[in-house]
């Protein structure tokens, strides 16, 4: 069973649809990579598969003992994050809170989880620093760890490369695809065509309905496939 | 002078200032700390001034108890502005500038056409700068403040990893069922009560500079959250205490020498900043 599977799945704002008639899934293992132009409703769709929004049409099913609520999120930085006092072993924590129920604090199972997280992504040294003091890369690696505290059987990474120098990028990649081998799925929104030839098992290109679901092998064979990698493959995330 | 001091001591109404003045200081720390973090700093201002636009017309109409249209009135503007989070954001910088300035004009329009008070000028300074009001409270004014300070650091206890989150990314709290519109409109009545009662004691003036200033001294020198949240309160609790006290001394009014406390601190902490960072 899938952990994920989107039927006829149509997403968008009030009434307005952005992006209709999907219909993928994502296994245990599975590496998938969304792609599309600006403005084609990854955004949209993301916050939609987090219920962060309702659906507009069709249906979302989670399996496999995967819920809604715990999905690894790595969201983009927002601004307000730039000069936050946190340090590193806060960011961590605040992503067991979805554990926690309707208790009011934190017990021992969710700070051995955390220091479970901080020694897997090798930032265990970093537990007391600065959050907003640490590179761009750290930084990613610090909320990495915070995602894989909710569950981590499903990993959403949105444009997790972003701002990031090469050197940080191919860490980060390098970390994405351990975490994959271990059997977790992967969910990443990424402009970087290279990265998505190199590491995706599956492609969901969109663009204001579904242009291609499937293995990322048969999408290089198709027209289109080509077309979009040579438009924007050998460039970096812009 | 430590005759002098513990002479004013011994007055009730001395007494009443410093206890009311210290714990509203508290409350208006601990919630600045979330304000100032996720860019409303603006919104305490916009607030005590609708809480004062409020109060103009509570005594304009010989309300019994003002404090019935204020705390309603303020909390509505509160949840408007604070309840939908970074959604609400649409609204942007402009609106709450008018909003702020909107209603100290139609708070001084009130007042000055419809008030039967012989000194309106006193009236306005008091409600705007709260020259004396603080030194003429009633028991029943800082027993409301006692309640008021222990219900707001009960919510912070118990919700503090809660405020982190939707504090630090109300995204990802959202995304893992923290339930965080909850959680804002919660904090955000609190903030209108908080304003609209320090508004009706100490003046609009303190109230924004309480609710920005000790959060923005600590966050040049602490570095965790928790450290934060815990010095701003002790750093605004004793800019208050000594504030109210030099006020005594000096016959100074105590909005303002509370608000020029609040500044020095904000200079040494800036130094200490520099300082530490260039050790490191």
């Amino acid at each position: 069973m899938p952990l994920l599977q989107c039927k006829n799945l149509t997403v968008g704002y009030d009434t307005h649809a952005v992006v209709s008639d999907l219909n993928f899934e994502v296994c245990r293992g599975d590496y998938l990579c969304i792609i599309g132009e600006n403005g084609a409703g990854k955004s949209t769709l993301l916050r939609t598969l987090l219920h962060l929004q309702p659906p507009l049409g069709g249906q979302i099913q989670y399996g496999d003992g995967l819920r809604a609520r715990q999905i690894g999120y790595l969201p983009q930085q927002t601004a307000a994050q730039k000069d936050f006092p946190a340090t590193v072993y806060e960011v961590v924590l605040s992503g067991c809170l979805g554990g926690i129920g309707h208790r009011f604090f934190f017990g021992k199972a969710e700070r051995r989880r955390v220091e479970d997280m901080l020694a897997r992504l090798d930032i265990t040294h970093l537990c007391d620093r600065c959050f907003r003091e640490l590179s761009g890369g750290q930084q990613q690696r610090v909320l990495l760890a915070r995602a894989l505290c909710t569950e981590g059987k499903l990993l959403l990474l949105d444009e997790p490369t972003a701002g990031l120098d090469p050197m940080a990028t191919q860490n980060f990649y390098d970390i994405i695809e351990k975490l994959n081998a271990d059997g977790r799925a992967v969910i990443m929104i990424t402009h970087d065509m290279k990265a998505a030839v190199r590491y995706a098992s599956h492609i969901l290109h969109i663009g204001g309905k579904q242009l291609f679901f499937g293995r990322t092998a048969d999408y290089l064979n198709t027209a289109r496939g080509r077309a979009f990698t040579a438009a924007n493959g050998g460039q970096d995330d812009v | 002078m430590f005759d002098q001091l513990s002479l004013y001591l011994a007055q009730p109404f001395v007494q009443y200032a410093l206890i009311a003045g210290v714990l509203i200081a508290l409350c208006a720390a601990l919630l600045g700390v979330t304000l100032v973090l996720r860019r409303y700093s603006f919104i305490g201002d916009s607030l005590s001034h609708v809480a004062f636009c409020a109060m103009t017309v509570a005594s304009v109409l010989h309300l019994l108890t003002d404090f019935a249209l204020i705390l309603p009135v303020t909390m509505l503007a509160s949840v408007l502005l604070l309840g939908k989070g970074r959604r609400a954001k649409i609204k942007g910088d402009a609106a709450l500038a008018m909003l702020s300035v909107g209603s100290l004009a139609v708070g001084y329009l009130i007042i000055n056409r419809f008030s039967s008070s012989a000194n309106i000028s006193a009236d306005v300074c008091g409600t705007l700068f709260g020259t004396t009001s603080i030194l003429t409270l009633k028991p029943y004014d800082v027993w409301i403040c006692v309640g008021m300070s222990i219900l707001c650091i009960l919510v912070f206890v118990f919700l503090y990893n809660r405020i982190f989150a939707v504090t630090f990314d109300e995204t990802f709290a959202a995304a893992t069922g923290t339930r965080v519109s909850l959680i804002q409109i919660g904090l955000a009545l609190i903030i209108a009560a908080v304003i609209s009662l320090s508004t009706h004691l100490v003046g609009s003036l303190l109230t924004s500079a309480l609710i920005i200033f000790p959060a923005l001294s600590v966050m040049r020198v602490f570095k965790s959250f928790r450290a934060v949240v815990v010095a701003s309160a002790v750093v605004s609790v004793l800019c208050a205490a000594g504030g109210i006290l030099a006020s005594i001394l000096l016959s100074t009014p105590v909005g303002s020498t509370i608000v020029a406390a609040d500044i020095l601190v904000f200079f040494g902490f800036c130094l200490a900043g520099r300082l530490v960072r260039g050790n490191t």
